[in-house]
């Protein structure tokens, strides 16, 4: 039988790989390839919806280079004092809302993230949406050009070290 | 407030060198400080001037645990009140920011209005319906407005009050500590956003470490790794009472000092090639003419002002419960800032706030006295760098901005 799969849910297929295989680097806390998700020059960024709400353009974390995101994990392994703790991604509702043949692929997609700190507690850390443009390398591998993190958890929980 | 002091004792002899843990765990001392500390003399942050610009304008935020609303009235004054209705206590404004079109206030419960001021306006039903019903012929509303805090707009900062008695914001902060507030706020500010962290510790373990510059050269790695911030910098502290204020310059160490320093094999002198791929992080612009690059200001109790680097945030301490508080930071720029340099300090905000490579331990060195002191409430901490004295100072190996905290606190606490 000849399984024609349309192309449109290829490529469906595809952006949720891309989104499952970012969340299960973080949650197996493989940090170091979590750069490479990224274009080189690149826009990462967590801001609150409170900001986005108000207009505001401050980020709790705010990136514009995949060299910066790769520093963010030198300080987070070398430099930052921190809680030991593990997050658990958990995305839903993945939808590609627009595709430019310039531009990518606007994708947008919800997040839940639980933190469990060394003591067994488990808890919601944070809950919001990504915001992604998506663009094939050279390779022809699917890569965030932006991914925008908006959290609806505007108060945050000790701190904030891990990316989402 | 019927609370036996005497039972939380200060140790015999022990001044301001070394401080009790039960401060930070007991409910009593907890409920003495909402009502000595903040409904006492003490000016509290409430919000920039231009987070409520225009007429009609009122944003929700506290001062201790107490919910306070700060509003730009009709004619244009900055007003406050406590968000409480007169009538049966319910919420007032239940919003955290907005507009309110003809500068009133109506609780949702029973449809009490009040002006921007927080003076009732209307009743329904005050005269009954149909003759029947209706509040007593004797009613007063002059008589219920909103519970009114007394506010000072000092160069574009709102503070309040609750005490009639709490002298003027200058000479509350003192001549160094407002010198250096006036220095930030030297010229109209932009709110450019917010961050909110909730911190399971004490709030005065907060209040601690920022007047803490020992702490910072040791904990915070990042900025030691880059030359952001060392004890070996120049810089200093000035203290007046429970306010101080933390400074230092970049790049000023001298030789000797960082021999010193690095003889001493801290964690934090590993020299081990830490180096950032991307070094815009850190390109920033002298601004200020004095070259300093890091103030940390305290004015107690709930207000810091900080300038690391061309990031400035206002950071609000909400104590929420004795082993609880909410730190919500403003961050600002000035309105005549270029493009760049709005950009400079938006990228540099990686480096404060909550998610922060350099500022984010101090939420975790928080939780770990929390953590620690729980059940041992006499026993007491060693605050002895520096010596025994409070005094101002030119170097940042000291604790004197905390022992001068501690020596006012007692005082107004009365331990």
């Amino acid at each position: 039988m000849n399984m024609v799969v349309p192309r449109g849910e290829v490529l469906h297929r595809e952006v949720e790989e891309l989104i499952h295989a970012y969340v299960q680097c973080i949650d197996d806390d493989e940090l170091e390839k979590w750069p490479d998700f990224f274009t080189e020059k690149c826009l990462y960024k967590i801001i609150p919806r409170e900001n986005v709400e108000a207009g505001l353009p401050s980020a709790a974390v705010f990136c514009d280079s995949r060299a910066m995101l790769v520093d963010r994990i030198v300080a987070l392994r070398n430099a930052n004092i921190y809680p030991s703790q593990w997050l658990r991604h958990l995305v839903s509702n993945i939808r590609i809302v627009d595709i430019d043949a310039q531009a990518g692929i606007t994708a947008q997609t919800n997040y839940a993230v639980f933190q469990t700190r060394n003591d067994g507690s488990s808890h919601v850390f944070s809950v919001g949406k990504y915001r992604d443009l998506i663009v094939r390398d050279n390779g022809g591998q699917l890569k965030f050009k932006q991914r925008v993190v908006t959290y609806d958890t505007h108060r945050i929980e000790t701190l904030m070290v891990i990316p989402i | 407030m019927n609370i036996a002091v005497s039972e939380l004792k200060w140790p015999e002899g022990a001044d301001c060198t070394a401080v009790p843990y039960s401060v930070f765990t007991d409910r009593r001392v907890y409920d003495l400080e909402q009502e000595r500390l903040y409904r006492g003399p003490t000016w509290n942050y409430l919000c920039m001037e231009n987070e409520v610009a225009a007429n009609g304008d009122f944003k929700s935020t506290f001062i201790g645990d107490t919910p306070v609303v700060v509003t730009r009235t009709h004619t244009g004054e900055i007003a406050a009140w406590v968000n409480r209705c007169a009538h049966r206590g319910a919420q007032v404004c239940r919003k955290l920011r907005g507009n309110s079109a003809d500068g009133t206030h109506t609780c949702v419960y029973h449809q009490w209005s009040f002006d921007g001021k927080g003076q009732l306006l209307g009743v329904p039903f005050q005269r009954g319906l149909g003759g029947r019903g209706g509040m007593p012929r004797d009613f007063d509303k002059t008589q219920h407005n909103l519970q009114p805090v007394r506010v000072v707009n000092h160069c574009g900062v709102i503070f309040g009050t609750f005490d009639d008695d709490t002298p003027d914001i200058e000479r509350y902060m003192g001549e160094g500590v407002n010198g250096h507030f006036k220095r930030v706020f030297n010229r109209p500010v932009e709110v450019i956003g917010h961050t909110r962290q909730y911190i399971r510790g004490n709030w005065k373990i907060y209040t601690e470490n920022i007047k803490d510059p020992y702490h910072a050269s040791l904990l915070h790695l990042f900025h030691m790794t880059f030359g952001l911030y060392r004890s070996s910098q120049q810089g200093g502290i000035c203290n007046n009472g429970w306010h101080s204020v933390l400074y230092a310059t970049a790049g000023t160490d001298s030789e000797a000092a960082l021999t010193e320093t690095r003889a001493a094999h801290l964690r934090t002198y590993r020299e081990s090639g830490f180096t950032l791929q991307d070094m815009s992080l850190l390109a920033g612009r002298g601004e200020f003419a004095d070259g300093i690059t890091l103030v940390i200001l305290s004015a107690f109790p709930s207000l810091v002002v900080q300038q690391i680097q061309n990031t400035l945030a206002c950071r609000q301490v909400l104590p929420k419960a004795p082993g609880e508080f909410e730190l919500v930071w403003t961050f600002f720029g000035y309105a005549d800032d270029d493009e760049e340099l709005r950009n400079i300090r938006l990228k540099q905000q990686n480096l404060i706030g909550p998610a922060g490579l350099i500022s984010m331990e101090d939420g975790e060195a928080v939780e770990l006295v929390q953590n620690a002191i729980i059940r041992d409430g006499a026993k007491t901490s060693v605050i002895l760098m520096d010596g025994r004295e409070t005094a101002s100072g030119d170097h940042l190996v000291t604790e004197a901005s905390i022992r001068s905290l501690w020596q006012r606190y007692r005082e107004q606490m009365g331990m």
